[in-house]
């Protein structure tokens, strides 16, 4: 059997939050679902979310999962994380949350949370208009054909998740667990992610979340990717210099490459107002681009607290 | 208290079988080979054993061969069966073996040989056409379990092994899931090589016999001492050994009253299936062994409903990938393509003679609620939103 912890089996044998939520047309509440997984595959969970559109708040989650004992504890986890939050407080749950939720999970068993993570974004996505084929992770090379997984997807897990091996990888998202083919382009991508600027930043990062080991918030260690670098802290010029040399360095060659194009407004605090330019503005996945593209970015190469929104032209 | 009901995995030990080994444990410690009486006593004990295994298999002593386990059994018989016709490189097997057969077919691929691996259709069985359409003359060894550890689905031995050996190959029988279970006489068999182990029919681990054919040109695996007539090496597991012995000859005992454990098979079975909507049983339509039922639950996965069966002090197991550490589920259900809406939620029960009325009662008593439960919570038990896909409903492929 597996090693569960308490709670795992505590959320299997009696599951919280199970079903649906029927959609009463409330005025002012939105009721969505997300999905992810298939029979196939042999896991797959349907997130309820009942919106507060007023606040952009989580009222109400639920869940509906095909899967084992530890894929029934992370979406019943989840939908007890999930409740009160807004939806981009929602959107920065990590699968990591919803593990140390549970008080860890196997390593085998990763995947459920990586699942739950999933389903919300999926949730959150469709609420806000968002296509899911248009989703980042599913563009791009696809690397595991047996479970159907984009080298994007794999490249952000291993980031998030400070993946060092193959097993790994397999463990949280399945990757490489059917034919085996894709094995070699996993390695290759961990050793990209262990390119030694990468690993300087993971470093940074560790020494980050050792100085504020002392808190007790269920999501004081929220995703490592996010963290905030090592002091000493920028300076406000500082921060700007560093925002734009990102952009003009790295975001925009890629944008530009899709016929689209950033520029940076203003920095107001953490705060970073960015205009798109070209496709990106006009693109139904500008929310993504945002997001992945550019938040995510400098978040990684300049500050962690960093939030990029987009202002009308 | 604990209702076991994975038999297939491994058994208890008989107390008789038990109590006829625990002398050579302490008392009775001599090495079988030495020239000594106190040695001697015990290489009596050990030719008993084989007498008794070859009763049970309808075999002669001298074919008889002790080594630890199935494995080794196994990967004897292929290599022996090689050795004995170097010249041909081909080997015969099904989709749906041990890995035991399978992995060591994987490595000979690797040295050079080929592998067909013969499929099954939806109930586990084999297709004899097929299997004649690959033999040729260059085929060294045909191998292939006697009843399948999943499902129970017993091949036709005879007929297999007549086309084996018509185009002149070894015929190799994998039998640690049948033997104990339905009778099986080898002297009118066209069986050269059958594996067994102990633990499978109430002996411990770590003992099992490799039956060889009087006359085959065997070569041992295991090289060094003369034990076992030089064709295994290595100070014999006394103790395992007359373990076994004593096992097969209660086996044998017990084959006459078999009906007992299918009986139980059959009502728990039966009543699941009649209690529970939406479920099937695996292989259901062919033979199979008296003690195995593999039963899929549709839209619910297999670890969730052990786990829940655990907590009612039931053992059971699944073919599901999340109890294993493969992503995949079984490789036999998958190979017999059934729908992937049964495939994750297969459960199989294997019963023993020490299985009683009482425990399929209890397991009849909580099934209902666990499948309920686990629906409840399955999206795709009430599949409104129609996420199944047209694939899933049909075969895996």
């Amino acid at each position: 059997m597996w090693d569960y912890s308490e709670k795992v089996l505590e959320l299997f044998y009696n599951p919280l939050n199970q079903g649906a939520i029927a959609d009463l047309n409330e005025p002012d509440v939105s009721v969505v679902y997300g999905e992810v997984g298939s029979i196939a595959c042999g896991d797959a969970l349907r997130l309820h979310l009942k919106i507060q559109v007023s606040a952009d708040t989580v009222l109400d989650a639920r869940f509906q999962t095909f899967g084992c004992t530890s894929a029934i504890a992370s979406s019943s986890a989840l939908t007890e994380i999930v409740k009160g939050k807004t939806l981009d407080e929602a959107l920065n749950l990590s699968n990591q949350d919803i593990a140390e939720y549970l008080g860890g999970l196997p390593e085998a068993k990763m995947h459920c949370s990586v699942m739950g993570q999933e389903a919300l974004e999926a949730a959150i996505y469709k609420y806000r208009g968002i296509a899911i084929a248009d989703h980042a992770d599913d563009d791009g090379t696809l690397l595991c054909t047996c479970y159907g997984i984009s080298e994007p997807k794999v490249r952000r897990i291993i980031t998030e998740n400070q993946l060092t091996t193959v097993e790994q990888v397999t463990n949280y998202i399945k990757a490489g667990g059917g034919c085996g083919s894709c094995l070699a382009g996993i390695e290759d991508l961990l050793l990209e992610a262990q390119s030694p600027e990468t690993v300087a930043v993971a470093v940074a990062q560790q020494n980050n979340l050792s100085q504020s080991s002392n808190h007790s918030a269920p999501f004081a260690t929220a995703n490592p990717s996010t963290s905030t670098l090592a002091s000493p802290p920028l300076t406000t010029i500082e921060k700007i210099m560093q925002i734009q040399q990102v952009i003009d360095d790295e975001v925009r060659p890629v944008l530009m490459a899709d016929g689209g194009d950033v520029t940076l407004y203003d920095v107001q605090g953490d705060r970073v107002l960015v205009k798109l330019q070209g496709a990106c503005g006009s693109c139904s996945s500008s929310t993504d681009t945002l997001k992945y593209a550019i938040e995510a970015q400098l978040q990684r190469r300049v500050l962690s607290t960093l939030v990029v929104e987009a202002i009308a032209h | 208290m604990v209702i076991y009901l994975d038999n297939n995995a491994t058994t208890c030990i008989d107390p008789d079988v038990l109590a006829a080994m625990m002398p050579y444990l302490s008392d009775f410690y001599g090495n079988p080979s030495s020239m000594h009486s106190f040695g001697g006593q015990v290489g009596v004990a050990v030719q008993d054993a084989r007498r008794q295994v070859a009763q049970l298999l309808g075999a002669e002593d001298t074919e008889i061969i002790f080594n630890s386990c199935g494995s080794e059994g196994n990967n004897t018989a292929i290599h022996a069966a090689l050795a004995a016709q170097p010249d041909k490189r081909h080997i015969v097997t099904t989709a749906v073996e041990h890995p035991a057969i399978l992995n060591v077919c994987k490595h000979l691929e690797k040295k050079g040989y080929t592998v067909t691996y013969l499929s099954v259709n939806e109930q586990g069985e084999l297709d004899l056409m097929e299997l004649e359409a690959a033999m040729t003359g260059g085929t060294a060894l045909v191998s292939t379990m006697y009843a399948n550890n999943e499902t129970g689905v017993i091949f036709p031995v005879e007929q297999v092994g007549a086309i084996a050996k018509y185009y002149g190959a070894t015929f190799h029988v994998d039998a640690v899931q049948a033997v104990g279970k339905v009778p099986i006489d080898l002297k009118s068999s066209t069986i050269d090589l059958l594996t067994l182990s102990g633990h499978k029919l109430h002996a411990p681990k770590g003992i099992g016999a490799l039956y060889v054919r009087r006359g085959f040109r065997f070569r041992p695996f295991l090289l060094g001492g003369h034990q076992e007539r030089g064709r295994r090496a290595g100070t014999q597991n006394v103790p395992g050994i007359v373990a076994l012995g004593k096992a097969a000859e209660l086996a044998q005992q017990y084959l006459q009253s078999v009906d007992t454990e299918e009986d139980h098979r059959n009502t728990l079975e039966n009543q699941l299936l009649a209690t529970i909507p939406d479920c099937a049983v695996n292989g259901g339509g062919a033979p199979r062994l008296p003690n195995t039922t593999n039963i899929g639950f549709k839209y619910i996965e297999g670890e969730a409903i052990l786990y829940m069966l655990n907590r009612e002090g039931i053992c059971a197991s699944s073919g599901s990938a999340c109890t294993s550490g493969s992503l995949d589920p079984s490789h036999v259900l998958m190979s017999m393509g059934l729908p992937y809406t049964i495939l994750h939620g297969s459960i199989r029960f294997s019963l023993s003679r020490f299985t009683t009325a009482a425990d399929i009662q209890q397991v009849l008593a909580v099934m209902p609620d666990i499948v309920n439960r686990l629906r409840d919570m399955s999206p795709f038990s009430n599949d409104q939103a129609g996420w199944l896909q047209e694939r899933d409903l049909v075969r895996a492929g």
